[in-house]
């Protein structure tokens, strides 16, 4: 009797969430698998090619190539987030004037919207009209073409991204550090550690686990890089900074071939839960827990 | 730590945040330079100062109305969310059902589902029910978050269940226990739900820009970068529009950015 009263108490309950749920995640997954068979141009009947998509955007040039700028874009801009963010995280830990204000600062650009930063990075690294280049000839230094170039076009986005992070990872490490115990580290000086041992040795084993929560989230994210690229260089100079979904945007709405936009989606799908459960099991090798 | 010490820090400190500070300003004073043109050089001093790029950019676009958009949109996702969110959360921390793990796993499973595999989708479900480029093709597809739901859900696990029988002893049913004994004491997780919600929404791009085509129906993100598609010469006024879309959501985080900063920082800590 108590059993049945719950289970008419849990549709209520779930039913505000559960429907939204089904009808624009599970719906759309499923016809996502569907449409990922078929070739479509999103306006005549449909033609079942069964894994044709697939195997199409594996013998394909372009697939490699903007899988392999979305895997550059992440080798750029995690380790600069993440030394960046470290570095910032460890000076407000110490107890420096105004670190509240300071913490407020970095973190502002978080909150901004990836267009603005995308544009306000796109305009300060304008190559003729750009600060940034005007800085760098004033002190005779090249000036790259950064967005124009094709060898600087993904460099201009992983700058911007990181600029726009650098507060985030900051945050994150820096409420890591707060709850490392500070006997730990008064314990250690009595016994005469150096400062740099007590940063290997306690802060960064420590720190483990804010560091997993950094390099998953942002891998995650990174691989799903769109926004920004979309912004800055639209994907060019002639494909140089095209990332995965960028190509999964333009496969669909500027070619009309939706079945192979859905199959990249696929794609990336697999590689990013592959690279999440690579992780999940090699932290246990790395992950400090308490 | 050595006095030199600290004052190196402090400079290296301060000189990150001028970083963070410079590309806004440099945005400000660029919106205000006349045609945005920089031919004296860079400085962050403009002698004559204009507010053309901003009549020119309420000209072209409608400015007002865009940010109604963005406003609307990113609070009726977040309310939806909180509500949502909770209530799923109470049945998964407190009622006894037998589908239970079913349910349960299926959530999980939707949060592992990247937007890009379901944009295309999604956009056609929306186009064969003849809801694209409407306010509600924005919202709908937010008013549930798979990841609040476990967040909301860990935080009723946390709290005593003594307190839901005290209330039942009193003759509250599952209603009341949800709104009058749970809800207020799970604040902060509401926040930081809130929060995550209502800067995922406000900043949103890939979706409005498959799902709008109506210019009076684009949120912020979307209509900054119609702008710069439409004047790719004019940077003061794709900079006005900039200054213009930043200064809501730095009003925000002006008031609230203690729990901002807060309710990410606990997100990371889980």
């Amino acid at each position: 009797m108590m059993k049945r009263r719950h289970a008419a108490w849990a549709v209520l309950f779930l039913a505000p969430s559960a429907i939204p749920l089904v009808l624009f995640t599970l719906m759309p997954m499923i016809s996502s698998i569907r449409i990922s068979l078929e070739q479509w141009n999103l306006i005549s009947d449909p033609k079942w090619v069964g894994l044709g998509n697939y195997a199409k955007l594996l013998a394909s040039p372009t697939t490699l190539s903007v899988f392999g700028n979305t895997l550059g874009y992440v080798a750029g801009y995690l380790p600069l987030v993440y030394i960046g963010g470290l570095a910032l995280a460890l000076a407000l830990n110490a107890k420096l004037p105004a670190r509240g204000f300071f913490r407020a600062v970095y973190f502002l650009p978080v909150v901004t919207s990836w267009v603005v930063v995308a544009l306000m990075w796109k305009w300060l690294l304008n190559p003729s009209t750009g600060v940034v280049n005007a800085v760098l000839g004033a002190v005779g230094l090249p000036q790259p073409g950064w967005w124009t170039d094709p060898n600087w076009a993904l460099a201009s986005v992983i700058l911007a991204s990181a600029w726009k992070d650098l507060g985030f990872v900051m945050v994150i490490l820096l409420a890591g550090l707060q709850s490392i115990p500070n006997d730990l580290y008064e314990a250690a000086r009595i016994d005469g550690a150096s400062a740099w041992r007590l940063f290997t040795n306690i802060t960064l084993p420590l720190l483990t686990p804010s560091t997993f929560f950094v390099v998953v989230i942002s891998l995650i994210n990174g691989f799903q890089v769109f926004d920004q690229v979309y912004v800055m260089t639209g994907g060019g100079p002639q494909g140089a900074s095209q990332v995965v979904v960028g190509q999964i945007y333009d496969l669909t709405f500027r070619y009309g071939r939706a079945g192979e936009a859905a199959a990249l989606s696929w794609l990336l799908f697999a590689v990013i839960l592959a690279i999440t459960i690579i992780q999940m099991w090699g932290q246990r090798r790395w992950v400090h827990h308490d | 730590m050595t006095k030199p010490r600290r004052i190196v820090l402090f400079v290296i400190v301060a000189l990150v945040a001028l970083a963070m500070v410079f590309p806004f300003a440099w945005t400000f004073v660029t919106s205000i330079t006349p045609d945005g043109s920089l031919a004296d050089g860079p400085s962050l001093y403009v002698p004559n100062p204009t507010m053309a790029a901003y009549v020119e950019l309420f000209n072209r676009l409608p400015m007002g109305q865009i940010i109604l958009n963005s406003v609307v949109v990113s609070f009726a996702a977040t309310a939806l969310q909180l509500i949502t969110g909770s209530m799923a959360g109470y049945a998964f921390a407190r009622l006894q059902f037998r589908a239970k793990p079913v349910v349960f796993a299926v959530y999980l499973a939707t949060l592992m589902i990247p937007l890009q595999v379901l944009v295309v989708p999604l956009f056609i479900q929306f186009r064969d029910w003849n809801l694209q480029d409407t306010l509600f093709s924005l919202i709908a597809p937010s008013a549930a978050s798979a990841f609040g739901v476990f967040l909301l859900r860990q935080a009723i696990e946390a709290v005593p269940k003594e307190l839901d029988e005290a209330a039942t002893i009193d003759g509250a049913g599952h209603l009341r226990i949800f709104a009058m004994v749970i809800l207020p004491l799970i604040k902060p997780a509401l926040a930081t739900v809130g929060i995550l919600a209502f800067m995922a929404s406000w900043n949103s791009f890939l979706w409005p820009l498959v799902v709008i085509r109506s210019p009076e129906l684009q949120t912020l993100p979307l209509g900054l970068a119609t702008l710069q598609g439409l004047y790719t010469t004019r940077w003061d006024v794709v900079m006005a529009g900039s200054v213009v879309s930043i200064i809501p959501i730095a009003l925000v985080y002006l008031f609230a950015q203690r729990y901002i900063i807060a309710g990410v920082s606990h997100t990371g800590l889980k």
